[in-house]
């Protein structure tokens, strides 16, 4: 009895580990995010709240504690309750499998990367409960449109997905990134650059971002499935995006980037150093570019047309899948290293990169 | 043929969306210009037209002379001036009130007025605290032009060679 309490407790004790530096990302990738796009468009973002503004967010979550939670008078109430708990749970969830460095895992099971994807996509239950909870029209069509996105690139990211695991031969995130040991020539990025993109772009899709983020469009809806929302059960709504912005990014480090393992892996003088050595500090290192990727994506790309993301989804993204994995199956047939493949692939993007600033004027 | 296979492969490998990106990078370290406004301020033309004010001949005399030329070029009908005659014989106002709610701050009373008495300061940081505090009467008036008639005067002669 004594031993489960225990067992228990330290189960709950990881979890914590987990989710209190998790909200804390959360929470200063908002102000990242404000300062950043602030950065990109020539001013200088949020800077009163504390020395150069670094009590902004916790500022903004405690307005947000204060606020009434406003229940719309004809809104079903126990779905409208419960969509920001069923939108931020798998979010969460999802994190219990993610290897933060070799052996820094709650859970290693063997289908990770399965669960990973049951999880996210898990997630748009919430949006579309909230959306019809709401009984608002903005906030369904914003749950309409989010859920038609979401099934359309769910596929692409599907298939990407695919490739990694036909190349690692495994859907465990650990065993995914061992396989890519051996520097940064060994890392997925390479061999399967086409459907590192698609990937990275759906997973911006997924997580209804800019320029993808027509299910909360202000200009057009208002906010989306979230407009009848106030006070904490939007702060809960925010927070599963951010979550699911920064586990996008770290399954992109993880699948893609080599997770933990050093870049200098394999080089003979700096790869002897420490800097050769794998630790959760490249893992952290490749996240964090790719959360600013995503807000670099936001402060740059204007919002697309929503014919336009289900063309990108389904006509553009799907077939470049598909191929690839044909590319990648005779590849794994041929028994052709994915180093030999990686380097046709990236050679072949930059000769045509280079060709292009050759053939078109300056300026142009 | 050949145009449409280079457009796609320009859209394939996404030429113009890396083009974007690396404007908004460059943009990232660009110098901000930003203006961190209650410490810092922008640049103020001595022809700002700001909070309005009355002011006096050096003597102390108030210029005001109740010709009602401000009253009648207001647009926006804010100026009402009652007047009667001194016991030194001269003509002056009984009650000089702008309604700053009606008031465009177009500055044609600053224009119309013959003595230089009515002016719009570089002031512009005011506030109400109670219904009816917009309305400046001639009192508050002058005692804006008194506070501020050293400035007042300087704007003035900067402005004299185009006027």
């Amino acid at each position: 009895m004594m031993e489960m309490f225990l067992d228990v407790l330290f189960i709950l004790l990881k979890v914590m580990a987990i989710i209190v530096p998790l909200m804390l990302g959360v929470a200063y990738l908002t102000y990242a995010e404000r300062k950043l796009i602030g950065y990109m468009q020539v001013r200088v973002g949020p800077n009163r709240v504390g020395p150069k503004g670094w009590l902004q967010p916790i500022a903004d979550a405690l307005k947000l504690l204060m606020k009434e939670i406003v229940i719309p008078t004809n809104a079903n109430k126990f779905l409208f309750i419960i969509a920001p708990m069923l939108s931020i749970g798998p979010s969460l969830a999802a994190w219990a499998v993610v290897p933060f460095s070799d052996g820094l895992v709650l859970s290693n099971i063997d289908a990770s990367l399965l669960y990973i994807l049951a999880m996210t996509s898990l997630g748009v239950y919430g949006v579309i409960v909230a959306g019809w909870a709401s009984n608002s029209k903005y906030a369904f069509l914003g749950a309409m449109r989010s859920a038609a996105q979401i099934v359309a690139y769910e596929i692409a990211m599907g298939f990407a997905l695919v490739g990694v695991l036909m190349a690692a031969s495994s859907i465990n995130l650990h065993e995914i990134v061992t396989q890519q040991s051996g520097g940064i020539w060994h890392w997925y990025w390479m061999p399967l650059f086409p459907l590192f993109l698609v990937y990275f772009i759906s997973g911006v899709a997924e997580t209804n971002r800019a320029p993808f983020d027509v299910a909360e469009g202000e200009s057009e809806i208002v906010a989306g499935f979230h407009v009848e929302y106030s006070g904490m059960t939007f702060a809960v709504f925010f927070l599963a995006e951010y979550a699911n912005i920064i586990l996008i990014a770290v399954l992109t480090a993880l699948m893609f980037m080599g997770g933990w393992l050093s870049p200098f892996q394999g080089i003979p003088v700096i790869g002897d150093t420490f800097l050769g050595e794998s630790s959760i500090v490249w893992f952290l290192a490749k996240s964090a570019f790719f959360a600013f990727v995503f807000l670099w994506f936001r402060a740059t790309f204007p919002r697309y047309r929503y014919d336009q993301i289900m063309r990108l989804g389904w006509k553009v993204f799907i077939p470049i899948t598909i191929i690839w994995i044909l590319v990648l199956a005779v590849v794994i047939a041929a028994k052709v290293s994915y180093v030999t493949l990686g380097v046709w692939t990236i050679g072949i993007v930059a000769a045509y990169m280079l060709y292009n600033k050759l053939t078109t004027k300056a300026g142009g | 043929m050949v145009k449409t296979l280079r457009n796609a492969f320009h859209s394939l490998f996404l030429i113009e969306l890396v083009k974007g990106l690396k404007l908004t990078g460059r943009y990232m370290f660009a110098k901000k210009i930003t203006i961190q406004y209650p410490e810092q301020k922008t640049p103020m033309s001595p022809r700002f037209r700001g909070l309005h004010a009355l002011r006096r001949y050096p003597n102390g005399e108030e210029r005001c002379i109740a010709c009602k030329l401000c009253e009648a070029v207001c647009p926006a009908l804010a100026i009402t001036i009652d007047s009667e005659e001194r016991e030194d014989g001269s003509r002056r106002t009984t009650r000089y009130d702008i309604d700053l709610f009606k008031c465009i701050f177009c500055g044609f009373c600053e224009e119309a007025c013959p003595v230089d008495s009515i002016v719009e300061t570089r002031h512009f940081e005011y506030h109400f605290e109670e219904r009816g505090a917009q309305i400046m009467t001639k009192e508050k008036l002058l005692a804006v032009g008194d506070k501020f008639e050293s400035q007042i005067a300087e704007d003035r002669a900067a402005d004299a060679a185009y006027r």
